[in-house]
């Protein structure tokens, strides 16, 4: 019981590993633009299909780690194709923005289909990250290991970013007050770009991670995205820190779910979990206040 | 002197309903102008309208020579225009040093552009200074319109829109307001426009008013020939 605890703790660290990964680009976008992007969830697909490509011309180790910078530019410029060419064209119309990038997703889905075959394809790990690593008498494969530790560096340098930086401090300002940013010489359109295809390469590096766990299908991406939104909203729209905050609570009791309960009810007890959290706190884990109406 | 901003048959709406008629309005570089009228006559949506964070429905804006009807508010801003607005829409997250840092991205294709703040704004609000390091959302009303100006000043515009800058501030900010005002057009020779219902303060330090009634210029003229008793009425209801 208390291996099989341990056990479950460490798989739940991972899965609020990858749902970080697959929500941050969401809570980004959202945060900023107030856009739901349906076609998050393919951003994962195609890091993952990417990642697959990547192996097939340099396999082994040097590719794995190939395969994140190539993952998250091609997810990242597919973002960005996306946002210049639909959703900045529908940004005072968010449900139509909802309902074009469903048909982005499905487009891409089949997309997927056509090219690689329903089926899907299998990457193959190399040997440093397909062994266990022991400690406390709990094994730890080591696949899930990179992926906790390829998720922190993720999230440090996005505070990094966001913090430090000047076009960091420029996000900041335009999602504190758009009218004002644009008043002082920031041009928003641009920043509203840069965070839509970063948010959309980290979705992609996140699929370099799927890939690692189980073969990439057409749609891998939607098993994801469902947890994904769970994440966004649990943890206050659109705020990096409740997004990380409401992404380990979210993993570490689905996971530890199924200590007790198998994984379908585990999905289902989830879904649960996050309608009581919203009723009993609407605002999520951390509240942020809202943007201010354009005067 | 020669004009630095026209408006001409400008003209501005929220849907349906129009909010500018036909403003006509010229100021001249390095002239204060202060722009008076009652609530909701139009005049924060001029300022807007100018700014480019409105839209504009009709008319032209000529700024330094170009037409700026079509421009995105921060291509304006870059070609020097600035902006204190109503409420000072301070970053509130920010910390006052980068609520000023964000004021530099209006030096954007300037050409060396500055990559800090200039000093000559701690001269002239030397408490910003003391403050740097806090959250702009904490400070007084006072410590806010001031970090506005300086945000503002930041970008080096040639010409400085303000909204109510005493507005709800206490008396002796308004002083310092009034003495940093002077300062930019006596020493930074900057054109403003002011919108301002407390007409002893702009009657102090302003060249020429215009005033606004139902989204029309309605009356303009000098400040040294008319005293705020005069056109008192225009403001009060």
């Amino acid at each position: 019981m208390d291996a099989l605890f341990l056990n479950q703790l460490f798989n739940g660290a991972s899965l609020a590993s990858l749902y970080l990964l697959a929500a941050l680009g969401l809570a980004l976008s959202f945060g900023l633009m107030r856009v739901i992007n349906m076609a998050h969830g393919e951003m994962l697909m195609l890091g993952g299909y990417l990642a697959w490509m990547t192996l097939l011309v340099v396999p082994g180790a040097l590719g794995i780690l190939l395969a994140i910078p190539v993952a998250f530019l091609g997810a990242a410029a597919m973002g960005g194709f996306i946002q210049s060419t639909l959703i900045r064209h529908l940004s005072a119309r968010p449900l139509d923005t909802l309902l074009a990038t469903w048909g982005v997703s499905l487009i891409l889905q089949q997309g997927a289909r056509d090219l690689f075959g329903a089926i899907g394809v299998e990457v193959r790990a190399p040997e440093w990250l397909t062994g266990n690593f022991v400690a406390f008498g709990v094994t730890l494969p080591s696949a899930r290991l990179f992926i906790i530790a390829i998720a922190a560096l993720v999230l440090g340098g996005l505070a990094l970013l966001l913090l430090k930086t000047r076009i960091g401090l420029l996000v900041r300002a335009v999602n504190q007050d758009r009218m004002m940013a644009s008043a002082s010489g920031i041009d928003v359109k641009r920043v509203d770009f840069t965070i839509f295809c970063l948010g959309s390469g980290v979705a992609g590096l996140a699929g370099v991670m799927l890939a690692l766990l189980g073969p990439v299908t057409p749609n891998v991406g939607q098993s994801y995205i469902i947890p994904a939104f769970l994440v966004v909203v649990m943890g206050g729209l659109g705020s990096i820190v409740g997004t990380t905050a409401s992404a380990i609570i979210l993993g570490l009791f689905a996971a530890l779910a199924q200590i007790f309960v198998d994984v379908s009810v585990a999905q289902m007890l989830l879904l649960v979990f996050v309608i009581l959290f919203i009723q009993v706190r609407p605002q999520g884990v951390v509240a942020v206040k809202t943007r201010q109406l354009d005067a | 002197m020669s004009a630095l901003l026209e408006m001409d048959g400008l003209s501005s709406a929220y849907g349906q309903s129009q909010v500018l008629w036909d403003v006509e309005l010229t100021l001249a570089r390095g002239q204060v102008m202060a722009l008076i009228g009652r609530n909701g006559v139009g005049k924060t949506t001029l300022l807007h309208t100018i700014m480019g964070t409105r839209p504009v429905t009709g008319g032209t804006i000529r700024f330094d020579g170009q037409d700026i009807t079509a421009l995105p508010a921060h291509k304006r801003s870059r070609a020097g225009i600035g902006f204190v607005p109503q409420g000072r829409h301070v970053f509130p997250q920010l910390t006052v040093m980068e609520n000023l840092e964000t004021g530099l991205s209006a030096l954007t294709g300037r050409g060396g552009g500055a990559a800090k703040v200039p000093p000559h704004i701690f001269d002239l609000f030397p408490k910003l200074y003391d403050i740097r390091a806090r959250a702009a959302g904490f400070l007084s009303g006072g410590e806010q319109q001031q970090l506005a100006i300086g945000r503002a000043l930041a970008g080096e515009p040639s010409l400085l829109l303000l909204d109510e800058p005493t507005e709800g501030i206490q008396p002796n900010v308004v002083q310092q307001i009034e003495a940093a005002l002077v300062h930019v057009r006596d020493q930074l020779g900057m054109t403003v426009l002011v919108v301002e219902q407390y007409l002893d303060f702009v009657w102090r330090f302003a060249d020429r008013y215009c005033a606004m009634q139902n989204g029309r210029i309605i009356r303009q003229g000098a400040i040294a020939e008319e005293s705020a008793k005069d056109v008192a009425h225009l403001v009060q209801i």
